[in-house]
C-alpha cells in the first residue's frame, strides 16, 4: 500500500501545475498548492517511519522490474530528505506574501504557483528516484524553475542573476549528464544500486575516475561548493524574498543528499576516501568557504546578502561533514542541513516581513526596528544565534557532531577552525541585532509608520523560529534519523 | 596501444571534447548573452554527440527487430547485431532539456535587453555601476 502512496510525492505536484495554469485564479491557485504541499508532507512523514529502523519502500514504475525499469526506492537516507523538502515547501508556501512577487502581475499569479510546484517536484524526484538519468531529468526539472522563481524578483538585476545562474547550472547540469553516460559505459546499467553492484573503482580505470571527477564538479556547482559558489550570492539576493527562502531551505540540501549518495553508495567510501583521499581538495575548501564566506558576510551592506554569504559558509560545513567520512561527522553533516534549512528558512522569511513593512532590508534602513517589530525582530535575534551555534538552538547541535566527528578523525586543526569560524558569525550576526535593538533610526528614514508584520507573515516565520529552539533542544528525531541515514550511507546502502 | 592508435581509435571522443571546450569557451569569452546561450548549445551538443557515440556497436545495425512468421510475437533470435537504442532514447530527453534551457536563457535575455537596454554583459555591469 504504502509503495503506491510514495509515487504520489512525485506525481501530485506534477499534475498540480498543470491544474493551476488552467484554473487562472491566484487565490485559488494558492491554497490549493497549499493543499497539495500538504499531502506531500504527509506522506514523506508516513513513507518516513515507516522506514525508520533500516526498512526500504520501492515502486516499480509502470510494473518494470529494475535494472530494467525505474525505480523509486527510498530508504532513511531519502525519506529524510523527503520530509525536510516538503515540510520547507509547506511553511514557505503558507506564508502570505501579499501580492506575490513584485514582478508578477494579478491575472499571471497562478502561473507563478504553477512553477512553484514544479520546483517542488523536481527536488522531490531526485531525491525518491533510484535511475541515474531519471536524477538528471528531475535535476533539470527544478533547475530550470529555480531559474524563473529568481528571475521574478523585483530589481532589475534578479533577472541578470538569474541568467548566470542557469548558466552555472546548465553547466553542472551537463557535466552530471556525462557522468552518467560514462558510469552507463563502465557498468551498462543506469539503476544506481546496479551500477554500485557492478562498479569496481580502482585509481587505473580512467573512466571510474573522470565520472567521479565530472559527477563531483557537476553536483558542487548546483551545491555552490566553495569556488562554484559565485551564482549563489545573487540569485538569493534578488529573487522574491519567499523564492529565496524556500532555495535557501531546500535546494542545496537535495543537492548535498545527490553527492554524498554518489560518493558513498555509488563509488563507495573505501575508494573515495581512502584511495583517492577526496577529503584532501574537500576539507580545505569546507574550511576557505567557512572563512572567506562568512568574511564576506560581515562587509555586506544588505542583509539578504549577508545570509546569502552565510549559506556559503553553512554549504562548508556540510561539505566539512562529509569528508570525515565517518559516522558521527557525516551524521553532523546531514543533521546541519535541517538545522540549517529550519534557521536560514525562518530567516529568509523574516527578511520578507521586513521587507513588507520596511520596503529596504539594507543595515541602515533597519536601525531601531527592533522597537516598531518586536516579534519580526526577536525571529531575527532566534536565526542569528542559531547561525552562530550558540548551545539551545539548531546550530549548535550540528557543530557539537561537527566537531566530534572531526576530533574523532584526529584533524584537531579543523576542530579549532569550525569553533574560529564561529566568532565571525557572532561578527555579522551582532552587526545586524545591533543595528535593529541599539542604533537609533537615521533622521532620513523615519520608522514611525513602520508596524508589526502581519499575521500570515509572522506565523510561518516563527514557527521555523520554535522550530530553531525546540530541535536545539531535542535531539532525538533530527539527529537520531541523521544519524541512521549517515550509517546507512557509510555502509553502501541507500 | 601506440599513440596512433590512441588517437585512430578514440578520434570521436577527441572531436566531442574539442567540440565541448569551444561552447565552453564561448560561454566565458564572449560578453554578448546571445552568444553566450549559443556557446552552452554548442556545450550540451557535445554531451549528446558523447551520448550517441557510445550507442553505437562496431557492425551493428538499427535496432529494429525483423517480422518473424514462425513467431507472431516477432521476437526470435536472428543472429542480428544490434547498436544500443538506449543511449538515443535518454538523448531526446536531453535535447528537450536543452530546447527548454535555450528558450528560458532566450527569454531571459529579452528581459534583460528590456530593462538594462543592452544584451552585452560588460555594458550592463557597467549600467549597474551607475544606477545603484
Amino acid at each position: 500500500m504504502i509503495e503506491k502512496i510514495l509515487v504520489l510525492e512525485v506525481v501530485l505536484p506534477l499534475l498540480a501545475a498543470p491544474v493551476c495554469v488552467l484554473v487562472r485564479h491566484p487565490r485559488l491557485c494558492r491554497l490549493f498548492s497549499l493543499g497539495v504541499v500538504a499531502v506531500c508532507f504527509a506522506i514523506a512523514v508516513a513513507v518516513l517511519l515507516e522506514v525508520r529502523g533500516g526498512g526500504v519502500i520501492s515502486y516499480q514504475l509502470g510494473g518494470w522490474p529494475p535494472p530494467l525499469g525505474i525505480e523509486y526506492r527510498v530508504s532513511t537516507v531519502n525519506a529524510y530528505l523527503l520530509a525536510l523538502v516538503t515540510a520547507m515547501a509547506l511553511v514557505v508556501m503558507s506564508f502570505d506574501s501579499r501580492g506575490g512577487p513584485p514582478r508578477v502581475p494579478e491575472q499571471r499569479r497562478h502561473l507563478y504557483y504553477a512553477v512553484f510546484l514544479l520546483c517542488i517536484s523536481g527536488l522531490l524526484g531526485i531525491t525518491i528516484t533510484g535511475d541515474a538519468f531519471n536524477i538528471f531529468v528531475f535535476l533539470e526539472i527544478s533547475s530550470l524553475s529555480s531559474y524563473i522563481l529568481v528571475s521574478l524578483g523585483g530589481h532589475r538585476r534578479a533577472v541578470m542573476s538569474a541568467f548566470y545562474y542557469l548558466v552555472m547550472g546548465t553547466i553542472g547540469g551537463v557535466f552530471f549528464m556525462l557522468g552518467v553516460g560514462l558510469l552507463y559505459q563502465v557498468t551498462g546499467t543506469l539503476n544506481l544500486r546496479d551500477i554500485a553492484a557492478r562498479l569496481e573503482p580502482s585509481l587505473d580505470d580512467r573512466g571510474t575516475v573522470l565520472a567521479l571527477a565530472l559527477l563531483v564538479v557537476g553536483i558542487s556547482i548546483k551545491l555552490a561548493v566553495f569556488p562554484l559558489h559565485h551564482w549563489l550570492p545573487n540569485a538569493y539576493s534578488f529573487a522574491p524574498p519567499k523564492v529565496s527562502a524556500f532555495l535557501a531551505a531546500t535546494a542545496t540540501k537535495v543537492s548535498f543528499y545527490l553527492l554524498a549518495m554518489v560518493l558513498f553508495t555509488i563509488f563507495g567510501a573505501p575508494f573515495v576516501f581512502e584511495e583517492l583521499r577526496l577529503q584532501a581538495v574537500l576539507l580545505p575548501l569546507s574550511i576557505l568557504a567557512m572563512f572567506l564566506a562568512s568574511g564576506a558576510a560581515i562587509f555586506q551592506a544588505d542583509l539578504r546578502r549577508l545570509l546569502a554569504y552565510s549559506s556559503v559558509a553553512q554549504i562548508g560545513y556540510m561539505t566539512l561533514g562529509l569528508s570525515t567520512a565517518n559516522a558521527t561527522g557525516l551524521a553532523g553533516g546531514l543533521v546541519h542541513l535541517f538545522n540549517h534549512a529550519v534557521m536560514k528558512g525562518g530567516l529568509f522569511l523574516v527578511v520578507a516581513c521586513l521587507l513588507y513593512r520596511v520596503g529596504s532590508v539594507h543595515i541602515d534602513a533597519l536601525a531601531g526596528i527592533g522597537r516598531r517589530m518586536p516579534f519580526t525582530s526577536a525571529a531575527l535575534v532566534i536565526g542569528g544565534l542559531s547561525l552562530i551555534g550558540v548551545p539551545g538552538t539548531v546550530g549548535f547541535v550540528s557543530k557539537w557532531y561537527l566537531v566530534s566527528g572531526v576530533l574523532e578523525r584526529g584533524w584537531t586543526a579543523a576542530a579549532v577552525l569550525i569553533l574560529l569560524s564561529s566568532l565571525l558569525a557572532l561578527v555579522y550576526v551582532g552587526k545586524v541585532v545591533e543595528a535593529v535593538y541599539f542604533r537609533k533610526p537615521a533622521e532620513t528614514q523615519p520608522i514611525d509608520h513602520v508596524r508589526e508584520a502581519p499575521l500570515g507573515m509572522l506565523a510561518p516565520a516563527w514557527v521555523l523560529a520554535v522550530a530553531a529552539v525546540f530541535f536545539g533542544l531535542t535531539t532525538n528525531w533530527t539527529y537520531g534519523v541523521a544519524r541512521e541515514a549517515a550509517e546507512l550511507l557509510l555502509a553502501g546502502g541507500i | 596501444m601506440t599513440s596512433a592508435q590512441w588517437f585512430s581509435g578514440l578520434w570521436a571522443y577527441w572531436l566531442i571534447i574539442a567540440l565541448m571546450m569551444v561552447g565552453l569557451y564561448i560561454v566565458i569569452a564572449r560578453d554578448n548573452l546571445i552568444k553566450k546561450v549559443m556557446g552552452l548549445n554548442i556545450f550540451q551538443a557535445a554531451a549528446i554527440l558523447f551520448y550517441v557515440t557510445m550507442a553505437k556497436v562496431t557492425g551493428g545495425t538499427a535496432p529494429i527487430v525483423p517480422h518473424d512468421p514462425a513467431h507472431p510475437g516477432g521476437h526470435g533470435e536472428h543472429g542480428i547485431l544490434y547498436s544500443n537504442p538506449l543511449p538515443h532514447v535518454l538523448m531526446l530527453t536531453a535535447i528537450v532539456v536543452g530546447v527548454a534551457t535555450t528558450a528560458l536563457a532566450l527569454a531571459l535575455a529579452v528581459r534583460i535587453h528590456g530593462d538594462y537596454g543592452t544584451a552585452e554583459e560588460d555594458e550592463a555591469v557597467i549600467y549597474d555601476r551607475e544606477h545603484t
